[in-house]
């Protein structure tokens, strides 16, 4: 089945679009008077598109092409590219409606917008999404799925100066980065259960995969990326925000594109997937409840692009319940819906960006007969709303599809167990969807171009567009007409590849409009009469959104999670980041003593053993009594200087204690340093102010004593066990023996230092010296500055 | 440190006292290697000799007599501890070995000199050179900010 021709193909495809962006950074101007730059950018998915369609007629015969290029081949990550029907599909979407975006941008886009940045985006957008949908291996197709989040932000925020554009391209990006981190941890738990990074390697393993205690975590966790991005529920929320884009990124991003690149994931990975319940009862039922929501939203929103937009989400769950119902006729139906809604809803977001250019508003409220000022655009505007509701005649494609949809939705593949008794609720529930879509795309048409005109509350004088502008969305109502009365027309040579390609095995599926008196024809006319009775008495059922969206809607979970996870962090580190020093070092030991303590009890580190201890003689146990008395009296001096020269009793009888240990140097060091650290002090507290009685609250003093306490008892006995547990020979044999011999010393002391351990030494006086330097500096560079405060 | 400048009995012992106590930082210096004592103690020692020149007579007075600049003695003492360990390279050996041997030298007859001693000296005048910089930097400011 497969070709590998080791070719890197369509490497070369892929990095067209990014190589034009690069080049297209290179111009300098970014406002020229006479020339538009799109008009060289809509060159680059033109020939992509035609590049594509070369590719057609070996695929439609059941021959994928693939590609392929080492990336990093040490992790089995390989720039591997592959063509077949469905990303066949996908490629032809994505370049055929590039070019028509391109081209209606040229002439809605003005020349004092800042069009190179607009242009680079919207190429870099199509190349991501071309190598997301060739990509066979995980990681890359994961890359160019972040590729697609981030140039689709830039391309949201690309109005940079509007509040709105920042907050949906911040909430888009958080949404939709959150859905793709957690597929790229799905992706690599398959990369661990299967060993392979190829997405074909992956499907051939199926059998395994399923019986790995992995499987549901991993789907799980992949359709959550799949949902973020396709925009299912509850994840829809950032789509309608996203609509402060320029239109033409609406019209391409926002409908025909990237929200479906996790239909396209789901599809992808459906033969993997298929046979699980969860799978299907997540997919399917998700989709679903996509589907009412977003069609019942739709008929509340008073923005033309709200609309459009709330439309997509609910047909997106449409297409993904399709995929979920999983039996031929369902992926059949799905990949048919795929194509139409591309033509729908490319044509239909051009049309409100033609009304909101020539009047200057999307308001529906304010909109209204517009069918005298812009015929042409009323006539696209009829074809693209009656195919999305439905409309049972043979002209419009979107019948077709909602009719296999119904038809898909009553003949289920469920697999057993819960689906099984879910899968009859779904007729119910697709029904309930497309009669709320019929009524907001009745809605749609009617308030924008029939009924009153409201002449003083537009901005401008509503005309016709002008012509280029008309062409795109014409192009796409072309399809709409010519794929309803033909349905067949791209069966063989697209449409079956790509169903094909989803279900494993060749699908063939003829598409008729009139299949007899059945019931998926009953229900598109109970969708029908009751649609249109709801759109006639819309107005006396309209306060039901004041309650059933009511304080549940998506955005407002959004808003409240994140400003509970703002609030919550603030909080917290305000909690323990107070500024207090102390605090931080009851913090600090408080750990120290917890780890080491349960380190010790865990590993069995703590030992007792009176084994090898000298006698305690008189001299050395009244000096450390008179060391402990002073050590306990010093927290109780009342003054400072008291403080140090009672903690001066401990260090003297420190050296005290050498002495009586046999240690001289370290005695007459200790006597000198204790010495000079007094005077040290002593020379510093003359700055300081008066000490102020201790202010802390009991309970505090009681935690601290407690603190150090812990502190003191754990390291006595960790001192106790270390000494207790001896495993090696100590190494100051070596040390007394060779000190003459190899040193050249008697003071073994002295040796040690300056010989066998002289680096130490070398550093140390450094550290002195730096001390030393730093001291100096501090004091000086205070007194220039405050000398040159008084100047 | 200034107001001692009438203390005759105070200025007078200390001008018998620091020779002893420098005597007894120099010795204890060169009796590092086979007794008690080394660059570190001595260093100390020598410090706290100037220290009380510096108690006796003034910050003033002793600049003029000991016209040094202790943070060159500092950075010298670095300089040499560092050269010596340096040094060993010339004689194809790891950094910091030493070597020793008895030499017979005129006044001192036979004596025993090691590189070790050399490294000492480093360490002698690091720490005279950083006591001193701590103590006259706090007390010059001390000085400074009580005008």
């Amino acid at each position: 089945m497969t070709l590998e021709g080791g070719t890197d193909l369509f490497l070369y495809y892929i990095a067209l679009p990014f190589i034009a962006a690069l080049l297209l950074s290179l111009f300098s101007r970014p406002h020229s008077k006479t020339f538009h730059p799109g008009w060289l950018v809509a060159i680059i998915p033109f020939v992509l598109f035609i590049l594509f369609l070369t590719h057609s007629s070996g695929i439609s015969e059941g021959q994928p092409l693939a590609s392929l290029t080492n990336w990093i081949p040490s992790m089995g990550i390989q720039l591997s590219f592959y063509l077949d029907g469905l990303s066949l599909l996908f490629t032809l979407l994505i370049t055929g409606i590039g070019f028509l975006v391109v081209l209606y941008s040229i002439f809605y886009l003005s020349k004092k917008e800042n069009l190179i940045h607009f242009y680079i985006y919207l190429l870099l957008f199509m190349g991501s999404m071309l190598g997301l949908v060739m990509s066979d291996n995980l990681f890359v197709l994961y890359t160019f799925w972040e590729f697609t989040s981030i140039s689709s932000f830039l391309l949201i925020g690309f109005w940079s100066h509007r509040a709105r554009s920042v907050y949906g391209a911040l909430k888009s990006m958080m949404i939709t980065v959150f859905g793709g981190l957690s597929m790229l941890g799905g992706f690599l738990l398959l990369w661990i259960a299967t060993d392979t990074t190829s997405i074909r390697e992956i499907i051939s393993q199926k059998e395994e995969l399923m019986a790995s205690p992995l499987f549901t975590a991993i789907l799980l966790l992949v359709l959550v990326g799949a949902f973020t991005k396709s925009a299912q529920f509850p994840f829809h929320t950032w789509l309608p925000d996203a609509m402060e884009a320029p239109t033409p990124v609406s019209a391409y991003l926002h409908s025909a594109t990237m929200v479906k690149a996790g239909i396209y994931l789901v599809a992808r990975l459906s033969l993997l997937f298929t046979g699980s319940d969860l799978f299907f009862l997540c997919v399917s039922g998700f989709g679903l409840v996509t589907l009412c929501w977003g069609s019942f939203m739709a008929v509340r929103q008073t923005d033309l692009k709200g609309i459009l937009a709330f439309s997509t989400i609910s047909q997106l769950g449409m297409i993904m319940a399709m995929l979920g119902f999983g039996s031929e006729a369902a992926i059949f139906a799905a990949v048919f819906h795929i194509f139409n809604h591309a033509t729908i809803k490319g044509s239909l977001f051009m049309v409100a960006g033609i009304v909101d250019h020539e009047t200057g508003t999307r308001d529906i409220r304010k909109l209204g007969g517009l069918m005298t000022f812009m015929p042409i655009t009323a006539t696209l505007a009829f074809f693209g709303t009656f195919s999305m509701a439905g409309f049972p005649l043979p002209i419009f494609n979107g019948f077709l599809s909602k009719e296999m949809f119904f038809d898909a939705s009553l003949q289920t593949a469920a697999p057993s167990g819960l689906a099984e008794q879910a899968a009859p609720f779904f007729p119910y529930l697709a029904v309930l969807g497309s009669i709320f879509t019929f009524v907001y795309s009745m809605y749609l048409f009617f308030g924008t171009f029939r009924g009153k005109v409201q002449l003083d509350r537009l901005e401008k004088k509503p005309h016709e567009a002008p012509f280029g502008m008309l062409i795109p969305p014409f192009l796409l109502v072309c399809f709409i007409v010519v794929i309803g009365v033909l349905p067949n027309l791209i069966n063989e040579c697209l449409l079956a590849p790509a169903a094909g390609a989803i279900a494993g095995n060749p699908i063939q599926i003829h598409v008729a409009f009139w299949h007899g008196i059945k019931l998926p024809l009953i229900m598109s006319l109970i969708v029908v009469a009751a649609g249109a009775l709801l759109s006639l008495f819309k107005r006396y059922w309209e306060n039901i959104f004041l309650y059933l969206p009511g304080k549940l809607s998506a955005d407002k979970a959004y808003q409240a999670l994140l400003n509970s996870l703002l609030r919550g962090a603030k909080k917290t580190t305000s909690s323990y980041m107070t500024g207090s020093l102390s605090l931080y070092l009851a913090i600090l030991v408080l750990f120290l003593v917890c780890v080491t303590a349960g380190m010790m009890a865990a590993t069995g580190g703590f030992a007792f053993s009176t084994a090898g201890l000298s006698p305690v003689k008189w001299p050395e146990a009244i000096t450390g009594f008179s060391m402990l008395i002073a050590a306990v009296a010093t927290i109780f001096m009342k003054r400072r200087i008291a403080a140090v020269i009672v903690i001066g009793v401990v260090g003297y009888g420190l050296a005290l204690l050498f002495v009586l240990f046999r240690a001289p140097d370290l005695a007459l060091t200790q006597l000198i340093i204790e010495t000079v650290t007094v005077v040290l002090f002593l020379l510093c507290f003359s700055h300081l102010p008066v000490m102020k009685p201790d202010s802390k609250p009991l309970r505090s003093k009681v935690a601290d004593v407690l603190i150090s306490l812990s502190a003191g008892t754990l390291v006595t006995l960790v001192a106790i066990s270390s000494h207790s547990s001896k495993w090696f020979q100590p190494i100051s044999d070596y040390f007394v023996k060779t000190s003459y011999s190899l040193g050249g010393g008697k003071n073994i002391v002295n040796v040690i230092l300056v010989d066998f351990r002289g680096l130490d030494t070398m550093f140390e006086i450094t550290v002195l010296g730096l001390a030393a330097l730093g001291i100096y500096g501090m004091i000086k560079i205070r007194l220039r500055k405050k000398g040159g405060m008084e100047q | 440190m200034e107001r001692s400048s009438n203390d005759l009995i105070l200025k007078t012992t200390t001008n018998i006292i620091v020779f002893i106590i420098l005597a007894f930082s120099v010795n204890s210096f060169f009796s590092g290697h086979n007794a008690p004592g080394g660059g570190f103690i001595g260093g100390l020692m020598g410090a706290g000799a100037i220290v009380l020149l510096y108690l006796a007579y003034g910050i003033g007075p002793i600049n003029r007599v000991i016209p040094v600049n202790y943070r060159i003695v500092l950075a010298a003492g670095l300089l040499i501890a560092f050269l010596t360990g340096i040094g060993s390279f010339v004689f194809g050996v790891p950094f910091l070995s030493h070597s020793f041997g008895h030499f017979h030298l005129p006044l001192l007859g036979d004596t025993e000199l090691a590189t070790a001693m050399l490294f000492d000296l480093g360490v002698y005048l690091t720490v005279l050179g950083v006591t001193m910089t701590i103590i006259l930097s706090i007390a010059e400011d001390d000085g400074d900010t009580s005008d």
